[in-house]
């Protein structure tokens, strides 16, 4: 009965003060520089001399109670008792004593978490939620990043990265994990098979319709039913239809495949915040490890490494050695399909003689 | 207890990176608790059976608590019969203190009213920025609302509203701040609570906010309103400290690192190795400052720049935030309510105008950013364009009084 129940308090997102580090809170937008002791490690210096020491480590990102009691058991005896996350989910320990650093490493790696992820090292993989929680996940999420930072791991304990290297993955082609220097995402191949019997019951028709970015989705009667019908060739086989009417099957257990897009860049330093161009597809959905996409993940950073110049994020590095050099580096194929066709394509296109040889 | 075989995820406890299926394991064998050792158990049966078959078996439903209309991620098994003690598995979307920090304290008392209804499954955040708590049946949902809610913690978005807002670590921790990233990301979002909580637009609406042009919360690229600290009178040099990093590093790595990759090339070294910075020209990318972070520091003029439309994919592919307020002081408390109040102006333009699941991005791009600019009551300025139009065809009748305006209001702001 609604009378018996609580009226939520509309408090919204809490103040983060009475959660920070007493030092960061004293030295609010007074801090004067930071310096990198050693990966994993910052410290920031306040103009009035006060520092403090940031450890960095990574985690599964989803959590067990039992591990987030470690993490706060590890702040309790290490640390001061604060921490913060990251945008990439990786868990921050301030502390004000140089002393303690070293034991915290050292807990922090004791107990299995992988101290790194500064500067320029490869970050913690930005994931969506997979199999384990999407109601229209082509792949899973922790269990590809999982099995990509085994395999990236020094990269992520190192900074020897020319700059830093974010690394995204999405498990639709709605893409929610984000633009990433590169992002492993899923791309359907076929368009969806539906579900006739169903459509009538649970999709609202002209929602679905709408949906649909090429309009290849129309109204129809089927075995007399009322449904939905696909145009197959003009069909883009980008799921947009799934979410809003789950018998447009679109997932599949061999045509869902990966695909690898890089560039994407979210910072204005040296050039315009950029988005990420494909560079490989037709990657086979292989669970439980993924070996393909990881090959070619490690194959664009070994290249990326040994040829970009410091401080040079992918999409830096890219648009000064070019495309056609980017492919013959990391032996990738360059087919059809990199030559993009969707709204405002031409600008894409290389309306010069610049040509490299 | 029956136990499923999970020889694929097995394989996810190899290899040195931490294992999220070895704590899904302890949760089914080590907690006291009965009920979390089934819901483990037949959680990881189900994901087995994503990982054999390649496919997900969830589905989404209605599921709210008592005064909202969202912020739970409803999610009911299709395999439900397989797997009984995971066939209602909600997520709740759980607002983080602004700039996500916690103490131990706190996040103990979060994991132990967690236990008592949920899971004990928990992310530190999702994409959009909450706490994910992972995994409860629909009675329960409320339970751990309301126990949670009472001490302080409330529900983010999930629907066609505003969702949950993001700042980065900013002043409390980062020499490049230009403003007070967390005021910022609680004066927005919290003045729109009722539109978090009662999803009622076209489609979400996020807010993100970064203290400099690094853009650390990749603001540009995901937010529909993004706030990004910057300054503009001259940035500060501290010549000292640019002659001590040329003698440390060397006079060709500071001219290939930081005097060449200069997007305008606003930067020379001097002889005597002290660096001149063109600061009309300079557009405040931040790399000179993140390369020689104790010599060169934002200036003392700070404010912000707002860009508004950036989303991703769906549905005619993603977008870019684009400038509508180049530079605004954020001072006073004057200048606070002039910030909320084009918030509020952006929100109802959006409700009345956007189609239906059209991001404010894809509704700028099908009306075109005057009309968009008009509605709202913001003036044109060519910092809004990269360059000004390209194709002759376009009905002009109406420039001389838009030329005139233009005067006009140069001339106003030039009286003050
Ligand atoms: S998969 Fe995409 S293109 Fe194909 S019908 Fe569905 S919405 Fe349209
Ligand atoms: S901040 Fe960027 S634009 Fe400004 S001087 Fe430095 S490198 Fe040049």
């Amino acid at each position: 009965m609604a009378k018996d129940m609580r009226e939520p308090i509309e408090t919204g997102c809490p103040d983060g003060f009475q959660y920070m580090h007493p030092t960061m809170r004293k030295n609010f937008g007074l801090w004067d520089y930071h310096e990198h002791p050693r990966p994993g490690v910052l410290v920031h210096v306040a103009k009035n001399g006060d520092k403090v020491w940031t450890v960095k480590a990574g985690t599964q990102r989803i959590l067990d109670v039992f591990t987030l009691r470690l993490l706060c058991d590890i702040a309790d005896q290490y640390a001061d008792g604060y921490v913060r996350f990251t945008i990439r989910s990786n868990i921050e320990y301030m502390i004000t004593d140089e002393a303690k650093v070293q034991p915290l490493i050292d807990a922090l790696e004791k107990a299995g978490f992988i101290v790194g992820g500064t500067a320029n090292s490869v970050s913690m993989i930005s994931h969506t939620q997979g199999w384990l929680h999407c109601d229209i996940p082509g792949t899973d999420a922790s269990g590809v990043v999982k099995a990509m930072m085994d395999e990236l791991i020094e990269e992520f304990k190192n900074c020897n990265m020319p700059n830093r290297v974010h690394i995204t993955t999405s498990c639709c082609q709605i893409n929610c994990g984000g633009q990433g220097d590169i992002a492993i995402n899923v791309q359907h191949t076929k368009p969806p098979k539906i579900k006739h019997d169903l459509v009538a019951n649970v999709c609202e028709r002209p929602s679905v319709v709408a949906r649909c970015p090429v309009a290849a989705i129309r109204p129809a009667m089927v075995n007399g039913k009322p449904s939905l019908e696909v145009d197959e060739k003009k069909c883009i086989c980008c799921g947009a239809c799934y979410p809003p009417c789950p018998p447009m099957q679109i997932n599949d257990p061999e045509h869902t495949k990966l695909a690898i897009w890089v560039g994407g860049n979210h910072s204005n330093a040296r050039s315009k915040p950029s988005f990420q161009k494909l560079v490989a597809a037709g990657i086979p959905n292989n669970p439980p490890r993924w070996p393909e996409a990881t090959a070619i993940v490690k194959k664009i950073l070994a290249v990326y490494k040994e040829d970009a110049r410091d401080w040079e994020r992918i999409n830096d590095w890219i648009e000064r050695i070019g495309w056609p050099r980017f492919f013959e580096l990391t032996e990738l194929p360059f087919t059809k399909y990199h030559i993009d066709n969707w709204t405002g394509s031409r600008k894409s296109l290389n309306a010069s003689t610049y040509i490299r040889f | 207890m029956q136990k499923h075989n999970t020889p694929m995820l097995d394989e996810l406890e190899n290899g040195p990176w931490p294992s999220f299926i070895s704590g899904f394991k302890r949760l089914r064998d080590q907690h006291p608790e009965q009920r979390i050792n089934e819901v483990s158990n037949d959680l990881l049966g189900q994901l087995e059976h994503s990982y054999e078959t390649r496919k997900g078996y969830w589905k989404g439903g209605t599921v709210s608590v008592y005064g909202y209309g969202g912020g739970i991620i409803p999610r009911f098994s299709e395999v439900g019969k397989a797997f009984p003690k995971s066939k209602e598995f909600h997520t709740l979307r759980v607002q983080p203190p602004a700039g996500n920090y916690y103490t131990s304290d706190i996040l103990r008392q979060m994991a132990d009213s967690w236990e008592k209804y949920g899971s004990g499954l928990v992310t530190f955040h999702g994409q959009t920025g909450n706490i994910m708590f992972i995994g409860a049946n629909t009675e329960n949902t409320q339970h751990f609302f309301d126990e949670i809610n009472d001490y302080g913690f409330d529900l983010g978005g999930a629907g066609p509203c505003v969702r949950t807002a993001m700042s980065c670590v900013g002043a409390a921790r980062c020499e490049q701040s230009c403003t007070n990233e967390h005021k910022i990301q609680r004066l927005l979002v919290n003045n729109f609570t009722d539109d978090v909580h009662r999803p009622a637009l076209p489609y979400k609406f996020k807010f993100k906010v970064s203290g400099c042009p690094n853009d650390c919360m990749n603001a540009i690229e995901r937010a529909d309103f993004a706030v990004i600290g910057t300054w503009r009178d001259d940035m500060k040099v501290n010549q000292d400290e640019v002659k001590a990093f040329v003698s440390a590093k060397g006079r060709q790595y500071v001219v290939d690192n930081v005097i060449t990759r200069c997007p305008t090339n606003a930067l020379s070294l001097n002889d005597d190795d002290t660096l001149n910075v063109d600061n009309r020209n300079c557009v405040r990318c931040m790399h000179c400052l993140n390369v020689m972070t104790k010599a060169l520091s934002p200036g003392d003029d700070k404010g912000i720049s707002i860009l508004i439309g950036g989303k991703r994919t769906l549905k005619i592919g993603d977008l870019m935030g684009t400038v509508v307020i180049p530079f605004m002081k954020l001072e006073t408390e004057e200048d606070d309510d002039k910030l909320v109040e084009l918030a509020e102006e952006v929100i109802d333009f959006f409700a009345e105008n956007a189609l239906e699941h059209e991001r404010t991005g894809e509704m700028i791009e099908r009306i075109g950013l005057v009309n968009f600019l008009e509605g709202i009551g913001v003036d044109v300025d060519p910092n809004m364009v990269g360059s000004p139009r390209q194709c002759s065809y376009v009905r002009m009748d109406g420039f001389e009084d838009a030329a005139k305006e233009w005067f006009d209001n140069q001339a106003e702001k030039a009286a003050g």
